[in-house]
């Protein structure tokens, strides 16, 4: 399977089967040139979108594609269609576009790009599940905003549409996309994650079976739905088939969001050997940290991943330049965690800000001996104790890097550190929440 | 025998311990004040007591489910 | 004397302790919510001092209501007990009464079955006890002269004042308490200071 970053000389998206003899069978997703596709543009390039005729009919089709949720979790999309399907209760749909990830790019890149691919998807998942109300999620911002209602309005003329979509704005919390938190929101409150059970593809927005899709399941769903399995499946893996979005950090300072064949190796698509980087990180704030050697051997894939307790998550991949400390990186990093917890639950509200400033204090070489051993204790303590998934994943990136940086600390405990410059590598938001408005 | 299992909705729960006073086998605190509930399930001598936890709980954190 | 004031007389005493219980009830609720505790007892006691006397509660209100119907001098309806303000005697007094009777039956019920209801609703009805108190008090004062001078009003003082102490505890409580949304930043600035330094 080749095709990793997007040949800029041709860029074509492919329309038909991935047998094209030179080899260019990516982007699906993205437009060429990264220009934004109006509804003409998008009919001509990809045809047009055909419904099914009545529920569950495209689920056979979509787990004979082998997709997976594109939002982080790779949960099987057949699995998540049939589960709400077979609910009772009239089902609504919502298409997650607030990936709340703030190294992450890909859903405001396609939702820029290729909106109707995403709306074709939010018809057709809808109908799968009978769903009679439709909501699109995504971050406040006003030119992304306004190009959706845009692409609404075209949609609207051409009567593509059979559900009206409510766009719906999210705050920018890390936990804004997690789906409890996401149904919250929708339905009109605060976006805090809830208790679970009820998970919401059985009771969500206003208690209907929800359906939660990120915007590129769903656009990745539209483009099967035209192309077939077959199709589908014929970049990838055979046990991870398809294509994905990743948003690459180059240890240069360059990279974006390209589409690429998962199952490419991690080193072509960071060019760790032109440029090598001390550590890499793999999936987002939630996942972890790689050696450069790991890095070096493995693709991107869950299967490659999962055994050294990562995961593709977002696909995220960012390579941290060489003359960074990892420590420090990771510390800011914790810090904005703890500071997005929704502070409902005990353990997370008490948990993350001690590992957070203990953590700061290993990365300015002022933490005391006890540190380490209070980290792990913490971790312990908050994991799988709250009512969603945040503790665990930011115990999962607290313990890559005490992996992976593990030589720096010994140094910083000896009051040295390698880095360069504290140029600050990876992006943290400025600004904390604080007040109850912060999360609607 | 259905077995049973104790769950805290920590969103509910605002760390008032009653629950690890009266089930101290199945359930102690953090440091924070908060329940560590034991992996395990609630044997059945422990099951009246269980009860009188979840309903003498002043949020109505604590659940009995059955464990799957 | 006569049979009558036998239970008028218990009727009013009854009333009485009612009307303590009930506040030192109400008390002792807010200690729960405040995770309070009593000197020597443990936290599950103070839960339990709270049903138990509210149990209690029941059993000297109920006492109260039928010996004043029982008596007949009155002449108070069985509907009383339910319907506000069906008496002839003494309509606005003892229809006060039956408004607390059914307010506090609400909160007692659904305490008793608290494990099968949704705890917000479960907490929704428990709020009613807080509607039910000035009921109470302004039933106990009308409906007899006993509470309006001597002992019986000191005593009736007492309890107000004790009430209305804990009522002003909990909101000022309630007051201080950070706000979800700004407890996190609260934490981090304790955690660090906590931490220790070289």
């Amino acid at each position: 399977m080749t095709a990793a970053i997007r040949d800029t000389a041709t860029g074509h998206p492919v329309a038909d089967s991935g047998d094209r003899i030179d080899g260019t069978v990516l982007p699906r997703l993205l437009p060429a040139g990264n220009q934004p596709m109006g509804l003409s543009a998008h009919l001509k390039v990809h045809g047009e979108m055909h419904y099914r005729g009545g529920p569950r009919m495209l689920i056979h089709t979509i787990e004979s594609a082998g997709l997976t949720g594109r939002g982080g979790a790779a949960f099987p999309t057949h699995r998540k269609l049939t589960a709400v399907a077979d609910q009772k209760g009239v089902p609504v749909v919502v298409g997650n576009g607030a990936e709340g990830e703030p190294a992450s790019d890909k859903d405001k890149t396609l939702l820029w790009s290729s909106p109707h691919l995403v709306l074709d998807g939010l018809q057709l998942a809808a109908e799968t599940v009978g769903a009679r109300r439709a909501y699109l999620y995504v971050h406040r911002n006003p030119r992304l905003v306004h190009r959706l209602e845009s692409a609404l309005a075209e949609r609207a003329t051409a009567r593509l549409d059979r559900l009206e979509v409510q766009l719906v704005s999210a705050p920018p919390r890390f936990l804004a996309g997690e789906e409890s938190a996401l149904a919250s929101r929708v339905q009109g409150g605060p976006a805090l994650p809830r208790f679970t059970p009820p998970r919401v593809f059985e009771s969500g927005v206003k208690g209907a079976p929800t359906l939660v899709q990120n915007v590129e399941s769903l656009a990745q769903l539209a483009l099967i739905s035209r192309h077939g399995p077959a199709w589908f499946r014929s970049v990838g893996t055979e046990a991870e088939p398809g294509s994905m979005l990743t948003t690459v950090r180059l240890a240069n300072g360059g990279g974006g969001v390209t589409e690429v064949a998962i199952g490419t190796p991690i080193s072509r698509l960071l060019r760790l050997s032109e440029l090598p980087a001390r550590a890499v990180l793999v999936g987002g704030y939630h996942g972890a940290w790689l050696t450069p050697e790991q890095a070096g051997r493995l693709t991107l894939s869950n299967a490659d991943l999962r055994p050294l307790g990562a995961a593709v998550g977002a696909g995220v991949l960012a390579a941290l330049p060489a003359d960074r400390c990892g420590l420090v990186e990771s510390a800011r990093v914790v810090q904005y965690l703890a500071l997005e917890s929704a502070g409902q639950c005990g353990p997370c509200l008490n948990g993350l800000p001690s590992i957070a400033a203990t953590f700061a204090q290993i990365a300015e070489r002022r933490s005391s001996p006890s540190a380490p051993h209070d980290l792990q204790r913490w971790s312990s303590l908050v994991e799988r104790r709250g009512a969603c998934h945040h503790p665990d994943g930011t115990v999962r990136f607290l313990r890559s890097a005490l992996t992976v940086f593990a030589d720096e600390i010994t140094l910083h405990e000896a009051g040295g550190c390698s880095a360069g410059t504290y140029e600050p590598f990876l992006p943290i938001p400025a600004g904390s929440p604080d007040h109850k408005d912060d999360w609607t | 025998m259905m077995e049973e299992r104790l769950r805290v909705n920590p969103i509910l729960c605002t760390g008032h311990g009653l629950c690890a006073e009266l089930l101290p086998e199945q359930i102690t605190m953090d440091e924070w004040d908060y329940p560590i509930l034991a992996d395990k399930t609630v044997p059945p001598g422990l099951s009246k007591m269980a009860r009188r936890a979840v309903t003498d709980c002043p949020a109505l954190a604590l659940m009995l489910v059955r464990d799957r | 004397m006569t049979t009558g004031s036998v239970f008028w007389f218990a009727s009013r005493a009854t009333g009485v302790v009612s009307l303590v219980l009930f506040s030192l009830v109400a008390i002792l609720g807010i200690l729960v919510n405040r995770q309070g505790r009593l000197p020597g007892l443990p936290r599950f006691a103070v839960t339990g001092l709270h049903r138990n006397l509210s149990l209690l509660t029941v059993a000297f209100l109920g006492t109260h209501i039928v010996t004043a119907i029982v008596d007949g001098y009155a002449h108070i309806p069985w509907l009383s007990t339910i319907v506000p303000f069906s008496s002839g005697y003494e309509r606005l007094w003892i229809g006060l009464g039956t408004v607390a009777i059914d307010l506090f039956a609400a909160v007692m019920v659904t305490s008793l079955l608290r494990d099968r209801l949704t705890p917000a609703l479960w907490r929704a009805v428990h709020w009613l006890a807080y509607a039910c108190y000035p009921v109470i008090l302004v039933h106990s004062l009308g409906a007899s002269r006993d509470l309006r001078s001597g002992w019986l009003l000191a005593l009736t003082m007492a309890t107000v004042f004790a009430v209305v102490t804990a009522i002003g505890y909990r909101v000022m409580e309630g007051r201080a308490a950070i706000p979800r949304a700004g407890r996190v930043p609260q934490q981090l600035v304790l955690a660090d200071k906590t931490g220790s330094r070289r």
